[in-house]
């Protein structure tokens, strides 16, 4: 993948938006790292986070140094989604997090691909691998919500916490040109098929309120990010200025 | 003096050989055909037949270095959460993530010998079967990975690479492709430790201060000294084994002092000179009271690294079961369900 810096404040916010989703999502994988159910997941969620890390790479360099980025930036500078920085629970609240990003990402990436806007070069490549990512939650939301009496009411639990979460994914972000309702009814179309499928229930909550829309692309983001940020960076931070 | 099972997982030190490697009197005409096999170099396949004692040794052998791959997670990964770069942070993931890989060639590589991953997690995790004791160490900085990546890494290389040419197919196949991985990982260890020694003064001594303490229990990877290990024999003659311990761990040393050397860091043993006569370096004693003490439970993390193991599995018990109701319900269906 190619580092085109962006032109213009528009598409840095953006590329900001897009890659700070990403890391926080790879880091919130990257700690299942040793914990996965069965060994097939060790590698299959190492190889997620590191399809997203590879995606925050290419955007956070695009809007400047991706380490300074990464690491001395403060909480409220931050601008993915409260979505990806929940913590991982169990395995259904970590697959349910995963179903409703990856076919979000999935179809923002298609569009984006399909663009000439400066995102496509990225998005292009890493749609190919969102679509692997994409299958394997379906795959696990089908497995777990049709398995046993105990992960259908987990996984279930899990698809109804993380709900409220799920308005800010179409929020309109400023630099993105892309038609957002049309994401959005796709999205819910597709959604609600798997999880029919999975014989479980589409939550019926909000999924926008006060700090649930485009919460988080403001830099408003839960309690549980700060400590995210704090176990991520303190390394990095206790040494000013050090090459790693 | 060591208990029986602290002696027998020395074997998975040096992937050693246990007890119980009798029977060479019984000719048959299977027997003289192994044999034969064995003694031209050619691969025992499993559907070859194959003395049920070399069957036993390759079961415990594989299970071990299995479960060494998957217990060595841990302290690694017990890191990736703070790298303190992102590209140090992908190298991680990656090298965490082939660990499991690794798994799962050598559980495959044990199940062609008739056991299944299941009774062998079961072994592990009821202490029945061992993993390598150098993953009792704890990772106490950021240098410890690249501590991990040089030295660790580096012996167990050392210790694999003869694997490569195991007289047993499935294993000898594994092994190549983990090697040419952790050959990766020996290298990556040795760029981030020398990334740390050129750094700042911090940095330079953390990377010291971790090739301090992984030194010795590096060392202490090829298992016990020749005259006291007493299941290589067999191996060797099986050709599961091609060079002894003491072989290993000599050519590990003399790789090891240069590239110190190199890197601008010291080994934290006043007895290493080079022995023009030997054509090797000399080193000073190993503490062997250390190692069968944490080859018994009592390293720094035996207890800790088992219970999380086990913890992992049983949190993920639910899901296996549901994977299995699923793929029960829909045999024939088209979720594609993969496995119980």
């Amino acid at each position: 993948m190619t580092t085109t810096p962006a032109k213009d404040t528009a598409h840095t916010a953006a590329a900001l938006a897009l890659g700070d989703d990403a890391l926080v999502l790879s880091h919130r994988l990257g700690e299942w790292a040793g914990h996965a159910p069965v060994l097939e997941e060790e590698v299959a969620l190492a190889n997620i986070a590191l399809d997203l890390l590879g995606q925050a790479r290419v955007l956070l360099s695009m809007a400047g140094d991706e380490d300074e980025l990464a690491y001395l930036r403060e909480e409220r500078a931050f601008r993915n989604l409260q979505l990806v920085e929940q913590p991982n629970g169990d395995f259904a609240h970590t697959i349910a997090r995963q179903l409703y990003f990856s076919s979000h990402q999935y179809l923002l990436y298609g569009e984006l691909a399909a663009g000439d806007g400066p995102f496509a070069p990225l998005a292009g490549k890493a749609v190919k691998e969102i679509a692997y990512h994409r299958d394997h939650a379906e795959q696990w939301t089908l497995r777990l919500g049709d398995g046993t009496e105990e992960s259908h009411t987990r996984m279930q639990r899990a698809v109804d916490a993380l709900w409220r979460y799920t308005g800010e994914m179409f929020q309109p972000v400023e630099g993105l040109d892309v038609d957002w309702p049309a994401l959005e009814a796709a999205w819910l179309e597709r959604l609600t098929e798997v999880l029919v499928r999975a014989t479980l229930t589409v939550p019926d909550g909000p999924r926008t309120g006060a700090w649930a829309a485009g919460a988080g692309r403001q830099g408003l983001h839960t309690e549980p990010f700060g400590r995210v940020l704090a176990e991520m960076q303190h390394l990095h931070r206790s040494h000013p200025g050090a090459t790693w | 003096m060591a208990t029986a099972a602290a002696r027998e997982t020395a074997g998975s030190q040096a992937y050693d050989v246990p007890d119980g490697a009798g029977d060479t009197t019984d000719t048959t005409g299977y027997e003289r055909a192994f044999d034969a096999a064995v003694a031209a170099d050619e691969r025992i396949e499993p559907r070859d037949w194959m003395p049920d004692a070399y069957r036993a040794t390759l079961v415990r052998q594989i299970a071990q270095h299995a479960h060494s791959e998957i217990i060595g997670m841990q302290p690694e990964a017990n890191w990736i959460t703070r790298a303190p770069s992102l590209r140090r942070k992908a190298i991680l993931m990656a090298k965490v993530q082939d660990e499991a890989g690794h798994g799962l060639y050598l559980y495959s590589a044990a199940e062609t010998l008739g056991v299944s991953r299941d009774e062998l997690l079961d072994k592990l995790h009821s202490g029945r079967q061992k993993y390598s004791s150098i993953f009792n160490y704890p990772t106490l900085t950021w240098a410890d990975v690249g501590a991990i990546g040089w030295l660790v890494d580096g012996a167990a290389i050392t210790n694999q690479v003869p694997l490569c040419r195991c007289s047993y197919g499935p294993y000898a196949r594994a092994m190549v492709r983990i090697c040419k991985e952790e050959s990766f990982h020996q290298r990556q260890g040795y760029e981030l430790l020398l990334a740390l020694s050129r750094g700042t003064p911090e940095q330079h001594a953390m990377a010291q201060d971790a090739v301090d303490r992984w030194w010795w229990p590096s060392l202490m990877m090829f298992g016990p000294p020749d005259d006291e290990s007493q299941h290589s024999a067999q191996s060797m003659a099986w050709k599961i084994k091609r060079h002894s311990n003491d072989e290993l761990r000599q050519r590990f040393v003399d790789i090891c002092v240069p590239q110190a050397a190199s890197l601008g860091l010291t080994l934290p043993d006043p007895d290493l000179k080079w022995n023009e006569e030997r054509g090797h370096y000399d080193f000073g004693p190993i503490d062997w009271t250390e190692f069968w003490d944490v080859l018994k439970g009592n390293g720094p993390c035996n207890e800790q690294r088992l219970t999380r193991r086990r913890q992992a599995h049983e949190e993920g018990a639910w899901v296996r079961e549901a994977a299995a109701a699923h793929a029960a319900k829909h045999s024939n269906g088209e979720t594609g369900a993969t496995r119980a």
